[in-house]
């Protein structure tokens, strides 16, 4: 193994930003056919909601972002009122995983990219 | 309660009130079209604070740093200080050449434009009666050398517009017409990509320039299948020439589907979207177009995206009527 593979960041390794790219379309597919959580997600704009998932993402796969536990709280108050629980998060986790299993990625990286998404568990659930 | 600032005048706005609301309720000269966020006939600058988020939809991301706003959908809960911008030149001169009925409440409208002009196919542009009364129109044919632009324009019962178009409006009358703005149009590059293309009424205007657009200018090689819909058979205006083009072009196939009673069995019963969906579970690397009812558009938009289509690859033009 060379270093350059060592040294690479998550990011890297996952592919940066077209493995992003390639993520989203399949992510949010799953997350909108799932009966456990599509109601949260009844009347979005799908391109706007692609694009924070997309944002979403690209922070869970390490890369550049300026995550704001603030905005993701405000973001999902609404939702939480509605009955957003750990539960749906799970739902949503593991969606993330089925992407990545489907897109190849080895188990090592899906378990860091699923430790990272875990860190907003609290801000989403307004905890 | 919040003040708006146009020009040395100021301007109390009420409770969720519009900025183009206030402006228009104290007689002030703003232009306008949709009043719903799609045709920018009504985009204005804030000289002070930034506008809300949800009044910058649409505009390119350079707009929305100079706090550029969309009036119809600015309810600001700042005090702001607005202006209009120069766009005196936006405007281009057109005469019109043809005014032919397509059904009972369709009429095929073409204009010629005094100077060249670049759109694609797909794409709207806003046509201005003289008095400034304005609406936005898809273009219905692809571009040609003649600099025309064809409309297809449903004749509302009220129409401010469509009923002048019907009853005023005849060949040789100028008439001005913006840029062509809009993202639903061919994407050139993919010959070989199954296209599917669903419109609802005059949503046909827009998928006709883009199957033009595909068959005779980029030669297109993948499937098109054109699913129509109307609620009776008056409403498919053009399906003598689609019948001729699926004659020409073998990997042009048209389906015609009525929303009402069918009597004929060359129509398909059903929604013209639902019956496409039906037809094709799998979207996947396809393109599809959707225009029409905003409420089809959207729905068809979440089950194409579901069956597989790539979001990327979904284009919509809703139409408001």
């Amino acid at each position: 193994m060379t270093g350059i593979t060592t040294n690479a960041t998550l990011f890297e390794q996952l592919g940066g930003a077209a493995a992003v790219d390639a993520a989203v379309d399949i992510f949010y597919r799953k997350v909108l056919a799932d009966e456990r959580i599509d109601r949260f997600f009844e009347g979005v704009d799908m391109e706007k909601q692609a694009a924070k998932q997309k944002a979403f993402l690209t922070m869970a796969f390490g890369g550049p972002n300026n995550y704001n536990g603030q905005d993701m709280r405000n973001a999902h108050a609404k939702l939480v009122k509605i009955g957003l629980d750990d539960s749906h998060f799970d739902a949503v986790v593991e969606n993330l995983a089925a992407t990545l299993t489907e897109l190849g990625v080895s188990e090592e990286l899906i378990k860091q990219v699923a430790a990272i998404a875990e860190t907003t568990r609290a801000d989403v659930l307004g905890k | 309660m919040t003040r708006i600032k146009f020009g040395e005048q100021f301007f109390e706005a009420e409770n969720n009130e519009t900025v183009l609301n206030t402006l228009l309720r104290n007689n002030m000269q703003v232009p306008y079209g949709c009043k719903t966020g799609v045709c920018q006939c009504c985009l204005m600058r804030s000289l002070d604070n930034a506008p809300p988020e949800k009044s910058q939809v649409g505009l390119k991301d350079t707009q929305q740093k100079q706090n550029y706003f969309l009036a119809c959908l600015c309810e600001s809960e700042d005090d702001m200080t607005v202006a209009l911008l120069n766009n005196e030149t936006s405007w281009l001169d057109a005469e019109v050449i043809e005014k032919t009925d397509l059904s009972t409440n369709v009429i095929l409208l073409k204009i010629k434009a005094k100077e060249p002009l670049a759109f694609i196919a797909g794409q709207f542009v806003n046509l201005r009666r003289n008095d400034g009364v304005i609406r936005s129109y898809s273009i219905a044919n692809s571009p040609n050398s003649e600099h025309e632009l064809a409309f297809h324009i449903r004749i509302l019962p009220n129409g401010k517009f469509s009923r002048w178009v019907a009853d005023e409006l005849t060949i040789g009358m100028p008439l001005s017409f913006s840029h062509a703005q809009g993202d639903c149009h061919y994407v050139a590059g993919q010959n070989e990509q199954p296209l599917l293309l669903i419109g609802t009424g005059t949503g046909l205007a827009p998928l006709y320039g883009i199957l033009l657009d595909a068959l005779s200018t980029h030669n297109h090689q993948g499937e098109i299948h054109l699913f129509h819909g109307s609620r009776d058979a008056s409403g498919l205006y053009l399906e003598e020439k689609l019948i001729a083009l699926t004659q020409k072009y073998s990997n042009f196939h048209y389906t015609a589907c009525l929303s009402g009673e069918v009597h004929d069995k060359k129509y398909t019963p059903g929604r013209a979207n639902d019956i496409a969906l039906q037809n094709f579970p799998n979207t996947t690397g396809w393109r599809v177009y959707l225009c029409g009812q905003p409420e089809m558009v959207l729905h068809s938009k979440r089950a194409a995206y579901l069956q597989g289509a790539s979001l990327k690859e979904i284009y919509a033009d809703a139409f408001l009527s």
